[in-house]
């Protein structure tokens, strides 16, 4: 079926979210969405999927203008969305998910079970999704569970099929693996829209390429001759340059050291076994990993947010393992968490207030218990300035700043600060290009200023540009440590998956 | 807002959780297993902590609670009419209303006496919201502080005025400090709700009274009913106005509010304690990352709640009763948080609120002596008026102003 879109017109009060767009999915390709966040991608596709009503424009599917009054409608016409957080129930098996909502029933409402498990067996079969119709769910992998979510819609006469992110929580194989579905999808006829920030994706899996800015269609771009450079540039709307610069690090002495560090959960239970390792001066270290692997609670032990149960951490030289927080930040660490919104700054306090939102405790900023409001505003100031946070106002909310410039805020925060330590988690995430190529550039001018730097990421492509050697995590326990420059991506990805390393 | 007779009992869930138990590490397990659940609460609750603190523009800050106000004298009117009140008689219970209110030096002197409590206990509720806390306990703080200031007051003899009033004010606010700490302590320690807590301590706290006052300590000379010693005259608050005429009652407590209030801005946006509470209101995780001990602040602006709420107790006993008797608080409590709300946990807009709720206390007196019209409207009225603070696209819709944010859709929903 082709899918085509013609002038959609979304407004919210005080924002054109989708200004004019048309675009065409033709019938059997892939059409690669990209766009940064707030470029109008979700909106256009809550229009598409029948929870928002379009102000105008038209959508037409194999030449007739539809009508969607609400997501049923939607679902009729043959569009079927695949979410970036799936929407399945754990402790339900796959058929049952998979019925949910659609279930065939006899007489009297009754489930018809065999009818059920015949129906999944039979669309997994047909396009090649091979799942076991009786497991759990939450005892699949992640790539399985996408599968599930896959058969879902498929079973509900999607012939347009949305991902919204696919590969946001997949692993390097299942990437791969998810791509040879999307093959297998467009070779029985389905129309995909594939919705991605990343760039090597798109140019990897699509057909066409329509590039998104600010509401409005910025250009299409053809995948066989495009650069990442050139969807970049549309995106951004200025040429970006993607590749990190930086020269080989001159690493000195040891500045953190863990030594068998073990963290225990609520209940008891170990979520980081017997971590060792080291950062030293001058050198970038990046940890990888699939999320949930233990790389949030290794950086909360780190800065003092988790105990550590046994082991010990040294900073520089000194015992901290029992330090508070602030004893550390005192001390001379500085972390950019990876939750900025949870974490990272108030989303309801001043961008100035934000900006002290840890150093405010201390001169200059406090006298005593008094805040001292000009040299707040001073440093605020040449924050914003210095760190291109844009709006440059000292006194908006911080919920008024994009996810980009809240980020740069706290980077701001943390990078301004003479340490010896810094400790950055997925500093790049849910973030525009253009911020991105500026938070790399400052993570390696800090590196080159003789500061240990700690990069947590789950973004292979980040891992790879940034850091001098990889540690990578699989359930709690460093797998494997490579040279950036001795490795490859399929390498490390193997590992993610939880393939040991010999001893290196 | 009366009081039912009888506390249920805590679940037993509960009831484990709050006992203390001298396994540690089991206690913590307790705690954790339903933190998912408070998470979720909390989520809930933050949701409405953010739209009675966020900044101030004059818009929900000023026109949303003025035109709340205003419906809600309308409705209050017309729920009365409905009762079978006539429209003349119905009109003339607003004008009593207003006459004894603001009518006279005498009214204006009332609606102030009624306010100097009210802008203490405002200001107990305000600064735990700030601090993320919901303390519905400034009830029992002021009971406590109220108690200890009255004691504080007639145990004393012969002492000079300069150094037995301090010291009985300030007995007032220790008081209500205790009262505070405890359910500060009880969060920062065990997890336990600062909701659950504080409502309970309130009745303890309302029986401590009526069992204290029954005691030799306190209970006045050949009286047999709960009524407490006369306060000396060396720690009785002066009145203001008493140099015009003694009938007029305001008193010094409203300057020590005033000075409250100044004080609690200057903590709020001034210091880095204030930074610490607000802080942690607004996102403990944020806080807690940078470095801040959430703990601390829980028990501190508990403390400091109780404090405010006992210095309110201690101006009824010493400014306004010269002694205590049961039930003393006369829900200035309960009021306190609705004069949170509507002055949106600032400062200086819980004294313009304690003011309104003030004049109403008064008027609403004028009111039943001289219309008949029941002091139950007035109680209608500042529900009605907390109910519109409290959902302010339902005034965006009625007036059919135009939302800057989310608030459209429904008032369009509603205006069309």
């Amino acid at each position: 079926m082709e899918l085509q879109l013609r002038g959609i017109t979304k407004r919210f009060p005080g924002v054109l979210a989708n200004d004019d767009i048309s675009l065409t999915a033709r019938s059997g390709t892939v059409l690669a969405l990209i766009g940064e966040n707030g470029a109008g991608k979700s909106t256009l596709m809550n229009v598409l999927t029948g929870l928002y009503q379009a102000d105008a424009g038209e959508i037409l599917i194999d030449g007739q203008e539809q009508r969607f009054r609400g997501p049923a409608d939607s679902i009729a016409a043959g569009i079927g969305m695949v979410h970036q957080h799936f929407m399945l129930v754990p402790v339900f098996s796959v058929y049952e998910n998979v019925i949910l909502g659609a279930e065939p029933t006899g007489r009297f409402g009754v489930l018809n079970r065999t009818q059920a498990r015949a129906q999944v067996a039979e669309v997994s079969q047909r396009y090649g999704l091979a799942v076991d119709p009786d497991s759990l769910v939450e005892d699949l992998p992640v790539g399985i569970q996408q599968r599930v979510e896959i058969i879902k819609v498929l079973l509900r006469g999607a012939r347009i099929l949305i991902f919204d992110e696919p590969t946001a929580v997949l692993t390097p194989q299942e990437v791969q693996e998810f791509f040879g579905i999307v093959a297998e999808l467009k070779s029985r006829g389905a129309t995909i829209i594939f919705i991605t920030h990343k760039l090597k994706e798109a140019l990897a899996v699509a057909d066409d390429i329509t590039v998104l800015r600010d509401g409005r269609v910025v250009g299409h771009a053809d995948p066989r001759t495009a650069t990442p450079e050139d969807l970049a540039a549309m995106m951004v709307g200025r040429a970006i340059d993607l590749e990190v610069d930086k020269s080989p690090a001159r690493p000195g002495s040891s500045v953190l050291s863990l030594r068998n560090v073990t963290v225990v959960d609520d209940r008891g239970r170990p979520v980081l076994h017997s971590i060792s390792f080291d950062v030293h001066a001058g050198e970038i270290v990046g940890i990888a990993g699939i999320q949930g692997n233990g790389q949030t609670e290794l950086v909360q032990a780190i800065t003092g947010l988790l105990p550590v149960a046994t082991g010990q951490i040294e900073f520089t030289g000194q015992d901290i393992t029992r330090m508070s927080p602030r004893a550390r930040h005192a001390a001379g660490m500085a972390h950019v968490p990876e939750d900025r919104s949870r974490m990272g700054f108030i989303a309801s306090f001043s961008v100035k207030e934000n900006l002290i939102l840890d150093s405010y405790y201390a001169a200059p900023y406090a006298e005593g218990i008094r805040l001292v409001r000009n040299a707040i505003d001073t440093t605020a100031t040449d924050l914003v300035d210095r760190y291109d946070v844009r709006p440059p106002t000292i006194d908006n909310a911080g919920s008024s700043l994009s996810g980009g410039n809240a980020q740069k805020m706290i980077v701001a925060r943390e990078f301004s600060r003479e340490v010896p330590l810094l400790v950055c988690a997925q500093p790049t995430r849910g973030i525009d290009v253009g911020s991105i190529e500026y938070i790399h550039e400052q993570i390696v001018r800090k590196r080159d200023e003789g500061v240990a730097v700690l990069i947590v990421s789950t973004e292979l492509d980040e891992i790879f540009a940034l850091a001098d050697r990889i540690l990578v995590m699989f359930s709690g326990e460093i797998v494997a440590e490579r040279r950036t420059t001795d490795t490859t991506p399929p390498e490390i990805g193997l590992f993610m998956a939880g393939q040991r390393a010999a001893a290196s | 807002m009366s009081q039912p007779p009888q506390t249920p009992p805590p679940p037993d869930g509960d009831h484990d959780t709050l006992r203390p138990t001298p396994d540690v590490t089991q206690a913590r397990d307790l705690r954790n297993s339903d933190r998912a659940v408070r998470e979720a609460a909390l989520r809930r609750e933050r949701g409405l902590l953010a739209r009675i603190t966020t900044s101030v523009d004059w818009r929900s800050g000023l026109l949303i609670p003025l035109l709340s106000v205003l419906t809600a004298l309308i409705v209050g009117g017309v729920i009365v009419m409905l009762a079978g009140v006539s429209l003349v008689d119905t009109l003339a219970a607003y004008r009593a209303l207003l006459v004894g209110s603001v009518g006279s030096v005498k009214a204006v002197s009332e609606t102030l006496t009624a306010t100097t409590p009210l802008i203490l206990t405002g200001l107990a509720v305000a600064i735990a919201f700030r601090a993320g806390l919901f303390n519905i306990g400034a009830e029992g703080q002021l009971l406590v502080g109220g108690m200890t200031a009255v004691l504080a007051g007639f145990t004393f003899t012969g002492l000079p005025l300069v150094i037995h009033l301090p010291l009985a004010v300030l007995a007032g606010v220790v008081g209500g400090a205790v009262w505070g700490f405890i359910p500060g302590f009880l969060k920062a320690r065990t997890g336990a709700h600062e909701v659950i807590v504080t409502i309970m301590l309130n009745f303890i706290a309302l029986r401590l009274v009526d069992f204290l006052l029954k005691t030799d300590v306190f209970q006045r000379e050949g009286r047999n009913d709960p009524i407490s010693k006369f306060v000396e005259p060396s720690a009785q608050l002066p009145l203001l106005l008493g140099w015009l005429d003694p009938a007029y009652r305001v008193h010094l407590g409203l300057i020590l509010a005033l000075i409250a209030a100044g004080f609690i801005n200057w903590l709020l946006f001034r210091t880095t304690t204030g930074f610490e509470f607000r802080a942690v209101g607004a996102n403990p995780s944020a806080a807690r990352y940078a470095g801040m001990s959430v703990t601390r602040v829980y028990i501190l602006v508990m403390v400091i709640a109780g404090g405010l709420a006992g210095l309110a107790g201690s101006g009824q006993v010493l400014g306004v009763l010269d002694r205590a008797s049961p039930g003393f608080s006369a829900s200035l409590g309960f009021d306190g948080i609705a004069v949170a709300l509507l002055g949106r946990s600032n400062p200086w807009g819980v004294v313009a609120a304690a003011v309104l709720f003030g004049g109403l206390r008064a008027g609403g007196q004028q009111m039943q002596a001289s219309v008949g019209v029941g002091i139950d409207l007035i109680a209608v009225i500042q529900a009605l008026i907390i109910i519109f603070v409290a959902a302010p696209p339902l005034i965006s819709a009625i007036y059919r102003l135009r939302a800057p944010s989310a608030s459209t859709q429904i008032s369009k929903g509603w205006a069309s």
